[in-house]
C-alpha cells in the first residue's frame, strides 16, 4: 500500500479528520472508493489490532440504547471508524432523556435481546445490577484474549472506574474488591459554578467562594440586576436529579451523609446536625436568590437560563457552562468558570459526579461483540475524537485531559474551564451510599426540599420525616 | 330399519345444525381475542399486586396476600393521593362541564360564525395533554411567560403558578380545563342541536320565561348527553397523568401526587412492581364504581322517560 494512503488512513483512524476530510484526501491521491475502505480496514488492523484480533466478530450486529446527549452524538460520528476496525455492523434506537430510563426499563424488565449495549448511570445500576439484568465486566477486563493490550483500564480516572463498580451487598464501598463491573465510563460530569461574566463585570462582582458568599451575591442579583434576572439557578423538581448536583457536593461539603452504615444495616442520616445546618443554608439561598418557579426546574431551564442571561449563575454541571457558551446561546462567550467549595471550612471541593456509562444487557445475544463496542468507546483514540472534534468535554480518560489539543480547544474557546475542572477532580466522586432504593430515596427527598422551600414544614422538621420515611422504606426493604 | 334410513331430510340436517351452532361463536371470536388482550395483563397485575416484588430485589420476591393492599390503607401518603385524585377530578369535571354548556349554549344556532367558532375550540383538543403542559409551563414561567406577564400586569405579583403548592393543583386544573373543555362542548352542542324543536316552539308561543325552558326543558332533554360526558371525563381525570407530570411530576412536595403519578414512579423509577400494581388495582376499583353508578343512573333514565320499553 502506498505510504501516504496508508498514512492518511491512520490519521483518520486516530481521529485527526473528519469522514469528508479522509474521502476527500484520498481522492486527491487518486484513490477510489473500494480501495479507501481496504486501506482503511488494513490500516485500522495495523493500527490497533498488532497483536489483538479486532475482527473476531467480523459480520455480526450490535444494536445500541442510546440516551440523546452530545456524548452520544460522539460515538454516533465516530461509528465509521469502530465498524471499519472490528468490521461488526451497528444500529442504534437514541430517544430523549425525559423517556430514556423508562425505555431502559421496560427492555431489560422483559428480558428483551433486543438491545446489545445501553448508555446507563452509576445509580441505575444499582437497580440493574442486582436484579441481573447487566453483565459483569470484570471477568472481560481480567480476559487477555478478549481485552486489547493496549486498552489501559487503569487510563481512566480511578473514581469513575470505582463508581461503575458495586458489589450489590447495601452499603458496602463502591470499587470494593468484591465489587462487580456493571458498566464502563463513557463521559462525565462534575459540578461547578459557571456564571455570566458581563453581568457579573457590569455589577464589579466576583465569583462565590463558598455558600454564604453565593447567597450574597445571588440576593444582590435578584435584587439589583432588574429585567427578572435572578441569582442562582439550581434544579429543583420533584426528581432524584435535584439532589445529585450541587445539592450533594455541598451537603457532602459540609460534613453530611445520606446514610450511618452498619453491617448491612443502613439508618438514613439525613436529619444530622451538619444535614440540618446545610440544608438552611441552601434553602435561604433558593428562597433569597434562586429561580421565582424553582420547583418545576430541571437541569434544562437551568441551562437555558444561563444561555440566555436569565440568571447571574448556575451551580450544576460544568458541561452545562461548555454548552451555553458555545456559538447560538445569547450569552455565548460571556460564560466563566469557578471551581467552588460551598463549606468555608473546607479547602477542597466534594463534586458529587454523574457518569456517562455503557453496559451490556444480559439478554444479549452478542456479549463478547459487545464488549469489543465497549473496549473501543472508552478507549484512547476515541476519547480524543470526543474531545476535540465533538463534544465530549468531560471525557474519562487522564490521556485525553492531558493532550494538547484537546487543552488548546478548551483554552482558547472556554477560558477558565480547564482551571475549574483540574480544581474540582481530585475531590470528585459519588458520595452517596450505594442501595438498590437510590430513586425511591433521592425522589422522597427532593419532595421534601420543596416542601422545606415552599416553608410547609420547617427544615429540621422537614428533615426529621424524611429520615423517618427512608428508614421505614429501607425497613421494609429488608436493608 | 332404522328412522335415518327412512327419512334422508334427518340426515342432512345434522350437519347444518351443527353450522349454525358454531357461527355465534365464530362471530364473537374477534371479541374473545380482545377480551383475552386485556384480562391477561389485568390478571397478571391482580397477581403482582399479591406479590412483594421489587425487580431490584429478584429473590426477595414472595406471595404476600393483600400486604400492600394493607400498607396502603395503612398510610396517609395514599389517602393523601385519594382526597387529591378526587379534588382533581370533581374540580376538572365540574368547571369544564359548566363551561362547556355554556359555550354549547351560545354556539347552539346553526349560522356560519358559530360553526367556525366550534371548530377552532376544538384545536386544544388536539393537542397532546404532555404537549399542552410543557406549553403551558413555558407560559407561566415567571421570568419571560405570558401568562405570567398578564397576572404580574393585574398587580399579583409572586403568583408562582405550578411551583407553589398553593397554586399548582388550580394550574393543573386550568390547563386540563383549556383541553379537555372542547370535548364536553362539542358533545353537549351535538345534543343541543339534537333535540326536538317542538317543545321549545310551544314554550315560546305560551311565553314561557327563558330560565324556566333552560331548567325544565333543556336541561332534562340534555342530560343523556351530560352524564355521557361527565362519565368519559371522570373516568380519564381520576386516571390523569401527562398534563401533572410534565409539569410538576407530583410536586410540590407532595401537592399533585395523583393515582398514577404514584403508581408510574413506583413502577417506573422504584421498580416496586407490588406496590405499583395494587395502586393501580384501587384505581381500577374506583374507575369501575364510578363506571357502575352512571351506567344505572342512565338506564334509570331511559325507564323513567319510556316506561313501556
Amino acid at each position: 500500500m502506498n505510504d501516504k494512503i496508508k498514512d492518511t488512513a491512520k490519521e483518520w483512524l486516530a481521529g485527526g479528520m473528519s469522514r469528508r476530510g479522509f474521502g476527500k484526501r484520498m481522492a486527491g491521491l487518486g484513490v477510489g472508493v473500494a480501495a479507501a475502505n481496504f486501506a482503511l480496514g488494513g490500516a485500522a488492523t495495523e493500527a490497533l489490532a498488532a497483536d489483538f484480533d479486532w475482527q473476531a466478530h467480523k459480520g455480526k450486529t450490535l444494536r445500541l440504547l442510546l440516551n440523546k446527549h452530545p456524548y452520544a452524538n460522539a460515538m454516533i460520528a465516530d461509528l465509521a471508524h469502530f465498524k471499519a476496525l472490528t468490521g461488526i455492523d451497528v444500529q442504534y434506537d437514541i430517544f430523549p432523556e425525559d423517556v430514556y430510563f423508562d425505555k431502559v426499563t421496560a427492555a431489560l424488565s422483559s428480558h428483551s435481546s433486543r438491545y446489545d449495549v445501553l448508555m446507563t448511570g452509576a445509580y441505575q445500576t444499582w437497580q440493574y445490577g442486582p436484579a441481573k439484568w447487566l453483565v459483569d465486566m470484570k471477568p472481560y477486563l481480567q480476559d487477555a484474549t478478549k481485552t486489547a493490550p493496549n486498552y489501559d483500564w487503569n487510563g481512566i480516572i480511578a473514581n469513575l472506574r470505582a463508581s461503575d463498580a458495586w458489589s450489590g451487598v447495601p452499603g458496602e464501598a463502591l470499587g470494593s474488591a468484591s465489587a462487580k463491573q456493571w458498566a464502563v465510563p463513557l463521559g462525565f460530569e462534575l459540578y461547578n459554578v459557571s456564571y455570566n461574566k458581563r453581568l457579573f463585570d457590569k455589577m464589579k462582582l466576583e465569583p462565590p467562594k463558598n455558600l454564604p458568599d453565593m447567597i450574597e451575591i445571588g440576593s444582590k442579583i435578584t435584587r439589583d440586576a432588574g429585567n427578572g434576572i435572578y441569582g442562582v439557578s439550581v434544579r429543583g423538581s420533584r426528581s432524584w436529579a435535584t439532589i445529585h448536583p450541587g445539592y450533594l457536593s455541598t451537603y457532602t461539603n459540609y460534613g453530611a451523609k445520606d446514610f450511618d452504615v452498619s453491617g448491612t444495616t443502613l439508618t438514613s442520616a439525613v436529619n444530622s446536625a451538619q444535614s440540618k445546618a446545610m440544608n438552611k443554608l441552601w434553602v435561604e439561598m433558593i428562597q433569597k436568590a434562586g429561580p421565582p418557579n424553582w420547583a418545576t426546574y430541571t437541569w434544562y431551564e437551568v441551562a437555558q437560563d444561563l444561555g440566555a442571561g436569565r440568571c447571574g449563575m448556575i451551580y450544576d454541571a460544568n458541561i452545562i457552562g461548555f454548552f451555553e457558551n458555545s456559538p447560538g446561546n445569547k450569552e455565548s462567550g460571556h460564560i466563566g468558570y469557578s471551581a467552588f467549595v460551598p463549606n468555608p471550612d473546607m479547602k477542597q471541593s466534594t463534586s458529587n459526579v454523574w457518569i456517562w456509562s455503557l453496559g451490556i444487557s444480559s439478554f444479549s445475544k452478542e456479549k463478547d461483540a459487545s464488549w469489543y463496542f465497549i473496549q473501543w468507546a472508552s478507549g484512547k483514540n476515541f476519547g480524543i475524537f470526543g474531545g476535540v472534534k465533538q463534544e465530549l468535554v468531560d471525557p474519562v480518560r487522564e490521556t485525553t485531559w492531558k493532550d494538547p489539543a484537546f487543552k488548546e480547544r478548551l483554552d482558547n474557546g472556554y477560558p477558565g474551564f480547564y482551571e475549574a475542572f483540574e480544581q474540582s477532580l481530585p475531590g470528585a466522586k459519588i458520595y452517596f451510599t450505594p442501595q438498590p432504593l437510590f430513586f425511591n430515596v433521592t425522589t422522597e427527598w427532593a419532595a421534601s426540599l420543596q416542601q422545606m422551600v415552599a416553608k410547609q414544614v420547617s427544615v429540621d422538621n422537614g428533615l426529621d420525616k424524611l429520615a423517618a420515611h427512608i428508614d421505614r422504606e429501607m425497613k421494609s426493604a429488608g436493608i | 330399519m332404522s328412522d335415518i334410513a327412512t327419512r334422508p331430510d334427518l340426515i342432512v340436517a345434522k350437519p347444518v345444525r351443527r353450522r349454525a351452532n358454531l357461527l355465534p361463536y365464530l362471530l364473537s371470536l374477534p371479541a374473545l381475542i380482545v377480551c383475552i388482550g386485556v384480562l391477561i395483563p389485568f390478571f397478571t397485575a391482580v397477581w403482582y399486586s399479591l406479590e412483594a416484588y421489587n425487580m431490584a430485589f429478584p429473590s426477595g420476591r414472595h406471595f404476600i396476600g393483600i400486604g400492600n393492599y394493607i400498607d396502603l390503607f395503612t398510610s396517609g401518603e395514599f389517602w393523601h393521593t385519594v382526597a387529591l385524585s378526587m379534588i382533581y377530578m370533581a374540580a376538572s369535571v365540574i368547571l369544564e362541564l359548566l363551561l362547556g354548556l355554556g359555550v354549547a349554549l351560545l354556539l347552539r344556532e346553526r349560522t356560519k360564525l358559530n360553526n367556525v367558532i366550534s371548530v377552532a375550540l376544538l384545536m386544544p383538543l388536539m393537542v397532546a395533554p404532555i404537549i399542552a403542559s410543557l406549553i403551558w409551563k413555558l407560559m407561566t414561567n415567571p421570568t419571560f411567560g405570558v401568562y405570567a406577564w398578564v397576572v404580574d400586569s393585574f398587580g399579583l405579583t409572586g403568583f408562582h403558578w405550578a411551583s407553589s403548592p398553593g397554586t399548582a393543583m388550580f394550574t393543573v386544573v386550568l390547563i386540563d380545563i383549556w383541553v379537555n373543555t372542547p370535548f364536553i362542548m362539542i358533545l353537549l352542542l351535538a345534543g343541543l342541536r339534537s333535540l326536538p324543536t317542538q317543545p321549545f316552539e310551544a314554550a315560546k308561543l305560551d311565553g314561557v320565561p327563558a330560565r324556566f325552558v333552560f331548567f325544565r326543558i333543556t336541561l332534562p332533554m340534555l342530560m343523556p348527553y351530560i352524564i355521557t360526558a361527565t362519565l368519559f371525563r371522570m373516568l380519564s381525570a381520576i386516571q390523569e397523568f401527562s398534563i401533572v407530570y410534565g409539569m410538576t411530576q407530583g410536586g410540590p412536595g407532595n401537592s399533585l401526587m395523583l393515582f398514577q403519578l404514584r403508581s408510574y414512579i413506583d413502577f417506573y423509577q422504584n421498580t416496586n412492581v407490588g406496590r405499583s400494581a395494587a395502586i393501580l388495582m384501587v384505581l381500577w376499583a374506583i374507575t369501575f364504581v364510578l363506571s357502575k353508578l352512571f351506567v344505572n343512573q342512565w338506564h334509570a333514565m331511559r325507564a323513567r322517560s319510556n316506561p313501556g320499553a
